[in-house]
């Protein structure tokens, strides 16, 4: 076989894994493939609803635009270009260290500069992929009401995920360079987390120090935003021309991206191989050393206590994951502590944040402690019935809720007692009802495959967060319109009903 | 308890999967008794040790381990018994001497017993100078080690063992080995899947053969051989025209 040839087959192979890994993430097991293809084409095209209500009103611009409205739709492709990176960074680690075919790879006779610049070719494409996907139903929108011209935006996302992709391949391959292979797995999990969050966040701490509101439209649209941008014909407005439809720019975002790509795929790619190696021997090193002296007392139920609380402290990937929840937790909490001095209608917006977070969290960690359970034939072989092992773990759920949102909730009754009293409610029931689905769908599985739990059922992905949406809905009316909160209570209730009704619902 | 009791008694233990995994299936072995149990792959016995070990709930039968029935009085049996399955399963976050804390605490084992017969155990496997290391770095044998020694660290009377040699090398395979005969002679059962023949053939005090889900032969190694009609033949041998005659028959 050619040079040439060898490398259009590994790309093909690159492309294959990339399409079933990616068509397993979103459909399941094979048997409910074609229920849930289907699915998902009537949910791509429910989106387009939600789409028009959110972008359908800036279909009508047109360059030249005022500077507001410039910063605007910068802002949101800067947002869409942080999250690729942070997915990007994501798939990079993942080459390095989950791949299983790297000794195979690296044990064949092909030379491995070419191997690894398809396969940084691959995350770009599928990065991309992800990326064209979720912007269809707001493009398509922007088409339908605002015309051709608009396509152009398909473009603008195919450059940003080029760029993306290079960045997160420098920022991956520098983080190995600087901290090494063991400490950057860590750090890059956190940084993917943290990332496309952060840009909202930061917006968000901004507004709420600025101008005393949770809205991040109130710094772009500010003076202080617009006296800082540069003039109009700066190259930071491309994306924004290009999206608009000046063709000459879109060919000059997309030739950059490109250019990038290439200059870190023939910087990086010869470096790969030896990234590689570094991961794949710093894994058989000693593991970290955990000293304690004597053995605890107590019963079966703090063994199982003790044993998920040293496991979630220990698990890096939560880590990162709870401090994604606890970052978008800072907005409500400066908007509290603003709140001390003045008098803003906007802390009511603190409550639904707060519950929504928590019954999002008490997913993940209910996932982790119920179905997650890496030794499964110890704990199933332990002489203690199962009616005394799963209220062990759930408690272990509870306890890290109440850890994390007790304070919060303290400070806010110093602000308002009644409004502390619906946010602990709410978190409680969004706790409750967050753990009980993952209890009923519980599905045994290796802690590792967190990342990839939604895929276990689809079904209680989406009752877990409708249920953790309508709670915080619910917090949110009992203190603006208290009828209404009943019936968006019912309505979650109901939710969580139906959710049980058709679980598989095991003794 | 009574002196003559079987450490495992099963009668007519059955299981359906797709097709019938464990047929009508009775099975004794006696206290102090080291049992190898050997058949082909999908022969039935890590099923059946799974039923045992209370990990699947059969659709027919009994079993009775030490005298106690294991599927009326589930956390009783349990009390008394420890498995170790061919792939060990363990906690990459805890330290080895952290995992054995959390077995003895999840049989209620007091710290002043349970802490000084983990730190020998883990030494007498070769693994004291790893005692506060993390077990995400060791190797398939070690997580093996580790695993054998959280069965053995409540002093289980019943010891049921699904491949436990896969994977370990020369060294480990014998600590491991020692390990089990010396809680045989100290009274303890020992049962045992394998597919090496010959650890079957030195240790084990009866063999017993499973096909299709059911026995097809038992006995000691010298029982077996005066069964097939020749002394010299090996247990290789007796095993291959076991299960060819077994195949033939389905």
């Amino acid at each position: 076989m050619s040079s040439a040839a060898a490398l259009s087959w590994f790309a093909r192979h690159e492309i294959r894994l990339a399409w079933r890994e990616w068509l397993a993430l979103m459909t399941g097991s094979r048997r409910r493939r074609n229920r849930a293809m289907i699915g998902l084409i009537a949910f791509a095209a429910l989106m387009h609803l939600p789409a028009y209500a959110v972008i359908g009103r800036f279909a009508d611009l047109k360059t030249p635009l005022d500077q507001s409205s410039l910063i605007i739709l910068s802002a949101t492709i800067f947002l869409a270009w942080a999250l690729m990176l942070s997915q990007a960074i994501e798939s990079v680690t993942r080459v390095f260290y989950a791949r299983a075919d790297l000794d195979l790879i690296m044990s064949s006779p092909v030379r491995l500069t070419n191997i690894f610049s398809i396969r940084i070719a691959a995350i770009a494409m599928s990065v991309t992929a992800m990326a064209l996907l979720l912007s269809t139903p707001f493009v398509d929108v922007l088409v339908i009401a605002g015309g051709a011209r608009w396509l152009a935006a398909f473009g603008v996302v195919v450059a940003v995920g080029l760029s993306a992709t290079a960045v997160a391949i420098a920022v991956t391959i520098a983080l190995f360079r600087l901290i090494g292979p063991v400490r950057t797995r860590l750090v890059a999990q956190i940084l993917a987390a943290v990332i496309g969050a952060g840009f909202v966040i930061a917006l968000q701490v901004a507004a709420i120090l600025s101008y005393g509101t949770l809205s991040r439209f109130a710094v772009l649209t500010s003076d202080t935003a617009a006296a800082f941008a540069p003039g109009p014909d700066s190259m930071v407005w491309w994306p924004a021309r290009a999206a608009l439809g000046d063709t000459e720019v879109l060919l000059l975002l997309l030739a950059g991206g490109l250019v990038l790509l290439g200059a870190v795929m023939a910087m990086f790619s010869p470096r790969f191989a030896d990234t590689a190696v570094s991961v794949s021997s710093s894994v058989t090193t000693a593991g970290r050393i955990s000293r304690r002296r004597t053995f605890r007392m107590g019963s079966r139920q703090q063994a199982l206590r003790w044993k998920e609380f040293v496991l979630l402290r220990r698990d890096p990937w939560l880590v990162s994951q709870s401090l994604m929840q606890l970052l978008y937790l800072v907005p409500p909490a400066l908007l509290l502590w603003r709140s001390f001095s003045d008098s803003s209608t906007a802390i009511v917006l603190v409550a639904p944040v707060i519950v929504m977070a928590a019954g999002q969290l008490a997913g993940g960690l209910a996932w982790l402690t119920i179905s997650g359970e890496d030794a499964p034939d110890l704990v199933e072989t332990a002489p203690m019935p199962r009616a005394q092992a799963r209220p062990a773990k759930i408690e272990v759920v509870l306890i890290a809720i109440g850890i994390v949102f007790a304070p919060l909730v303290m400070a806010l009754a110093l602000v308002s007692l009644i409004q502390a009293a619906i946010t602990a409610l709410g978190v409680v029931v969004a706790t409750v009802s967050a753990t009980a689905t993952q209890l009923w769908f519980r599905v045994q599985a290796s802690r590792s495959q967190f990342r990839r739990r939604q895929t276990s059922s689809r079904l209680a992905t989406f009752a877990e967060a409708f249920s953790s949406i309508g709670w915080a809905a619910t917090a949110a009316l009992a203190l603006a319109i208290p009828l209404a909160a009943l019936v968006s209570g019912a309505i979650t209730a109901a939710i969580l009903a139906a959710t049980w009704k058709i679980s598989p619902r095991r003794d | 308890m009574k002196p003559n009791e079987s450490a495992l008694q099963v009668r007519g233990l059955t299981k359906r999967f797709d097709r019938p995994a464990v047929d009508a299936l009775d099975l004794t072995v006696r206290i102090g008794e080291f049992y190898a149990l050997l058949g082909p792959n999908g022969a039935g016995k890590t099923t059946t040790l799974r039923m045992v070990a209370g990990l699947l709930r059969p659709d027919a039968g009994s079993i009775a381990i030490l005298g106690v029935d294991a599927l009326r009085d589930p956390v009783a049996a349990k009390q008394v018994m420890a498995w170790v399955s061919d792939e060990p399963m363990i906690y990459d976050k805890l330290t080895p001497l952290e995992y054995l804390e959390f077995v003895a605490g999840l049989w209620g084992i007091d710290p002043a017993v349970s802490q000084p017969s983990a730190q020998g155990l883990l030494a007498s496997l070769g693994l004291e100078p790893h005692l506060h290391e993390r077990c995400e770095g060791f190797s398939k044998g070690m997580r093996q080690k580790v695993a054998l020694a959280g069965a053995l660290v409540h002093d289980p009377r019943l010891i049921i063992l699904d491949e436990p040699l896969t994977g370990l090398d020369a060294l480990s395979a014998r600590h491991v080995k020692g390990l089990l005969q010396e809680r045989v002679h100290s009274g303890c059962t020992v049962i045992m899947t394998t597919h090496i023949l010959e650890v079957a053939e030195r240790m084990a005090d009866r063999i017993g053969v499973i096909a299709s889900g059911r026995l097809v032969a038992e006995g000691t190694l010298g029982e077996l051989r005066r069964r097939n009609g020749r002394d010299d033949t090996s247990l290789e041998e007796m095993f291959i025209a076991l299960v060819d005659a077994e195949t033939v028959a389905a």
